[in-house]
């Protein structure tokens, strides 16, 4: 009991202000006690590394030497203001934040304003949106402050009243006391700041006695984003920012040799400017429209890119080359053995990579959705030769992100054109740039291992062979600044990456998961849920495999070999729920599967309908092939701070896992990427969506909130590969299951964009 | 430059632009009026939809020489207008569903939902899942479940 209260007790402060600041560090939690402790015996890879520290730890300890504030604001007119250090880009934190403040300080949660914080340089590692890291890190930090700012208006309506502060209550922005009116917390807020800064120590609410978190609430901004008032960078009214856009090469990063007619291009209607960037001819003009002429128009001549020739094959070829060996089959055992090949797949959002910048001699000022906002401000400094503290980067709502985020790529361009033309500038990627371009999943091999005898798994071996992961956007540096002090042993950070994210959830006897990468000639980056998706794809398919060798019903060996109850009740719901083991027709079935990650748990069954006559069903310019028809989905990711935001991940991650199964990626064809379009890159749409989904919010399993913006996509995209296989009595082994067939007719590369089409009219309906 | 002169959300307005330049970018960039979006500039992604003279269309896909005086655009900003109310059904229904995740999408979203119950109130029958399907509006939030439960139950109850 005495524990328990003293786990609840931090050590907050008030600062100087005319109003009520309260503030919190970030970056203490009781996970950092957990790395201090003697590191386990260095074998590499252990099983057990992510039960001792996982990547989310990695991220928490990062921050705390170097922790810094966040502060909770209370207004004149009783109104709550906090910046979130983290990038909104619909995984729902703003809201998630919302409810933390508003239980803890006792106001309702429409008087919190919760914005994004400018880029803050002293926060160093802890302004890195990434990792499903959000909650995780600022749960107990975010409470905190409120927590301050709760006891300190005690206090203040303490002396008010004349009573004690314990005979004082503050619930929904009132402060009230027996035999008085009630004062709205607005009054005392200047009352309960201070002229100093001083520490204030506090006791967080019981969880008992919550009243928000836990609760389903839908979004702070559901509003704004229904109404077209969110604002999104493009949408930000910045003096003279005039639309600019980038004549880009026609193979991956070509180079521009020289420009044969950029006068007459400067000439064009609307067109003010025309300038060589790094990445190609930038063009700056009154409207979009008149830039995708102008890009259209200009005739370059290009220099060769970082993967000149290559096609899919190739790199396929290269990754053979670079896989590790697996150890001699183990003597008088049987094994399941295959290798899985995943191809390039787009993490473009809807929003494409765009940014304002207005760079002066002496200054630049940037607007952009940015989750590593401190690691953009300092590159985009060094690049624009001016100092560190005269670049602002003020980070702005984002339209998804998927990992394409955590990279600044349009940022950067604009903050070079802005100072090329000398003028502000809006910046915009085509989305033919944005998905030939830009940032990709790298390709990737999963070969997969499991020995065993009889009903005993001996040894399970995962060679996972990918194509470079730029992880140049800050998480390199946190591992680089914190690997020294985890017990993995010297090894560089991508692997640190993959073994700290990936779990071994299954008692397979002696496991060895290792990643090998080659050529960093791609623009990669961590796509939501980063290596998970291939990885627990190739070895819950094996899974499968093996349940048939051994004449085994899959969900029935699963729930035998999960490691924890916890695993285990995830499974077991989503097999009750979704009546596990129904008799289906003839072309369809059911697959089940499993994955862990960031102290979460998870669990999906689909039904998969794979019959002829729906795989060919007709739908102008897309794929249809194989229906997913229903999704039952459990998840456990300890304490859900909002079930219902909770839900929304989960069915956005559903949407991800399905269309890396069976529909999304990108060709590589002789140096560059054939898709230009959303109906080049297939994408789940309305057609392919599952028309029945039920998400389980198991009930809460711990105190404290694990991560969910990507979690559900390594279960839902075996899942479906699992009843793939089970519908057609197939092992796919190249994911997605359509990449063979090209299913559209490319656009050109030159010039790098389509024109608009002029018959929408004809087309209303 | 020529003048062209249209209706926006129930005021005239005129521009002087070329005529080939594509209304979304009239709206957007000239206009300032950003509830439609850009997610491809093709009439592929359908970010931009609005409604021409009641009906959807993707602005990225019209020239503006193509817009006479009695056409009358109308957007997200001035959908609820059209029922004279502070939100039309449909942005309720998105409320009541908490549909939205980044919301980029959201606008086109919204405004093809609109034209499609409309269309299949019009034949007098119900949603169907087909009619679901043929949205081909992108969100790459994925949040098509809860788009399809906003719309059915729009439709019920409008
Ligand atoms: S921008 Fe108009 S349909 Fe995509
Ligand atoms: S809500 Fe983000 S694209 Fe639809």
């Amino acid at each position: 009991m005495g524990d328990a209260i003293a786990r609840r007790r931090f050590l907050g402060y008030v600062l100087a202000a005319p109003t009520l600041v309260a503030a919190a560090e970030l970056g203490r939690t009781r996970a950092a006690a957990a790395v201090q402790r003697p590191p386990a015996p260095a074998q590499l890879p252990s099983p057990e590394i992510t039960e001792i520290v996982d990547l989310n730890d990695m991220m928490t300890v990062a921050a705390a030497p170097t922790a810094n504030l966040i502060s909770v604001e209370v207004h004149a007119d009783g109104s709550v203001s906090f910046a979130l250090p983290r990038a909104e880009v619909g995984q729902g934190v703003t809201t998630s934040t919302a409810m933390l403040i508003a239980e803890e300080l006792g106001v309702p949660i429409e008087r919190v304003r919760v914005t994004l914080a400018d880029a803050r340089p002293e926060l160093v590692f802890n302004q890195l949106t990434g990792g499903s890291n959000t909650t995780f890190s600022t749960y107990t930090p975010v409470r905190v402050a409120a927590a301050v700012a709760r006891t300190r208006l005690l206090d203040a309506a303490a002396a008010d009243f004349s009573v004690p502060a314990a005979r004082i209550t503050l619930d929904g922005g009132t402060v009230s006391t027996p035999g008085r009116n009630g004062v709205d917390i607005g009054k005392l807020a200047a009352k309960a700041s201070s002229a100093r800064v001083e520490n204030v120590a506090v006791e967080l609410r019981e969880r008992e006695s919550f009243t928000v978190i836990g609760t389903p609430r839908s979004r702070i901004d559901a509003l704004e984003a229904v109404t077209g008032q969110k604002k999104f960078a493009l949408d930000l009214h910045i003096p003279n920012a005039l639309p600019t856009m980038v004549c880009r090469p026609p193979t991956v990063n070509g180079e521009v040799g020289s420009v044969a007619n950029a006068a007459e291009v400067r000439a064009m209607p609307g067109i003010t400017d025309v300038a060589q960037i790094s990445t190609g001819v930038a063009v700056r003009g009154e409207t979009f429209g008149q830039c995708i002429d102008a890009v259209s128009a200009l005739r370059v001549s290009w220099r060769p890119g970082t993967a000149e020739g290559k096609s899919d094959d190739d790199v396929r070829e290269e990754l053979r080359a670079a896989e590790l060996p697996l150890v001699p089959k183990p003597p008088l055992t049987d094994t399941v053995d295959e290798t899985f090949t995943f191809y390039f797949r787009s993490n473009s959002a809807l929003e494409p990579n765009c940014a304002i910048a207005d760079v002066r001699a002496d200054r630049a000022e940037i607007w952009s959705s940015l989750k590593s906002p401190i690691v953009a401000k300092q590159t985009i400094a060094a690049r624009l030769g001016l100092p560190q503290r005269a670049v602002t980067v003020h980070v702005t709502e984002g339209g998804g992100s998927f990992g394409r985020k955590l990279f600044f790529d349009g940022a950067l361009e604009a903050a070079e054109a802005s100072q090329r033309f000398g003028k502000p500038v809006r910046l915009m990627w085509h989305r033919a740039d944005d998905s030939r371009q830009g940032r990709t999943h790298p390709m990737a091999t999963s070969r997969v291992r499991i020995s065993y005898k009889g009903d005993t798994v001996l040894r399970y071996d995962q060679r996972h062979t990918s194509v470079s992961t730029d992880l140049g956007h800050g998480l390199g540096e946190i591992i680089t600044a914190t690997a020294a002090r985890l017990p993995v042993g010297d090894i560089g950070f991508a692997e640190t990456f993959f073994q700290l994210s990936q779990t071994m959830s299954y008692d397979f006897g002696f496991n060895s998961r290792l990643l090998s990468e080659t050529d960093k000639g791609f623009n990669t980056g961590s796509m939501r849920n980063v290596y998970s998706p291939d990885v627990t794809c190739a070895r819950e398919l094996m899974v499968d495999e093996l349940a048939t060798r051994m004449d085994r019903d899959p969900y029935e060996l699963r729930r035998a070999f999960l490691r924890d109850d916890r695993s285990r009740k995830a499974l077991e719901k989503v097999a009750e729920a979704g009546d596990w083991g129904r008799p289906m027709p003839h072309g369809l079935a059911q697959g089940i599967a499993f994955h862990a990650e960031y102290k979460a748990v998870s669990a999906c069954l689909v039904e998969l309908d794979c019959r002829r006559e729906t795989v060919e069903r007709p739908i102008r310019n897309a794929v249809a092939g194989p229906r997913v028809t229903k999704v039952v989905f459990a998840v456990d990711v300890g304490l859900a701070v909002n079930p219902r935001g909770l839900e929304a991940q989960m069915m956005s991650c559903i949407n991800d896992g399905i269309a890396l199964a069976l529909t999304s990626s990108l060709h590589l064809r002789d140096g560059h990427f054939l898709e230009a379009s959303w109906d080049n890159y297939f994408y789940t749409r309305q057609w392919n969506t599952p028309p029945e989904v039920r998400i389980i919010v198991l009930p809460d399993s711990s105190d404290e909130p694990g991560g969910a913006g990507e979690l559900g996509v390594a279960a839902s995209v075996s899942a479906v590969a699992c009843a793939y296989r089970r519908a057609t009595g197939t092992l796919p082994t190249s994911f997605p299951i359509n990449h063979a067939t090209l299913s559209f007719e490319p656009k050109p590369t030159v010039p790098p964009v389509p024109q608009s089409p002029t018959d929408g009219r004809d087309h209303a309906w | 430059m020529p003048d062209h002169t249209f209706r926006v959300n129930g005021e005239q307005v005129t521009v002087d632009v070329a005529d080939d330049v594509r209304l979304l970018w009239v709206l957007r960039d000239i206009l300032g009026i950003t509830g439609p979006k850009y997610g491809c500039g093709i009439n592929v992604c359908k970010a931009c939809t609005s409604h021409l003279n009641g009906e959807a269309f993707n602005p990225c896909a019209v020239p503006v020489g193509d817009l006479g005086p009695d056409d009358e655009i109308t957007t997200i900003e001035g959908l609820p207008a059209t029922v004279g109310r502070d939100l039309h059904p449909m942005q309720r229904a998105w409320l009541d569903h908490d549909v939205a995740q980044c919301g980029y999408c959201q606008p086109g979203q919204i405004m093809a939902a609109v034209a499609l119950v409309r269309r299949v109130q019009s034949e007098g029958r119900a949603v169907t899942d087909a009619d679901l399907d043929s949205l081909r509006n992108i969100c790459r939030c994925g949040t098509y479940p809860r788009i399809r439960a906003a719309i059915s139950a729009a439709a019920t109850d409008g």
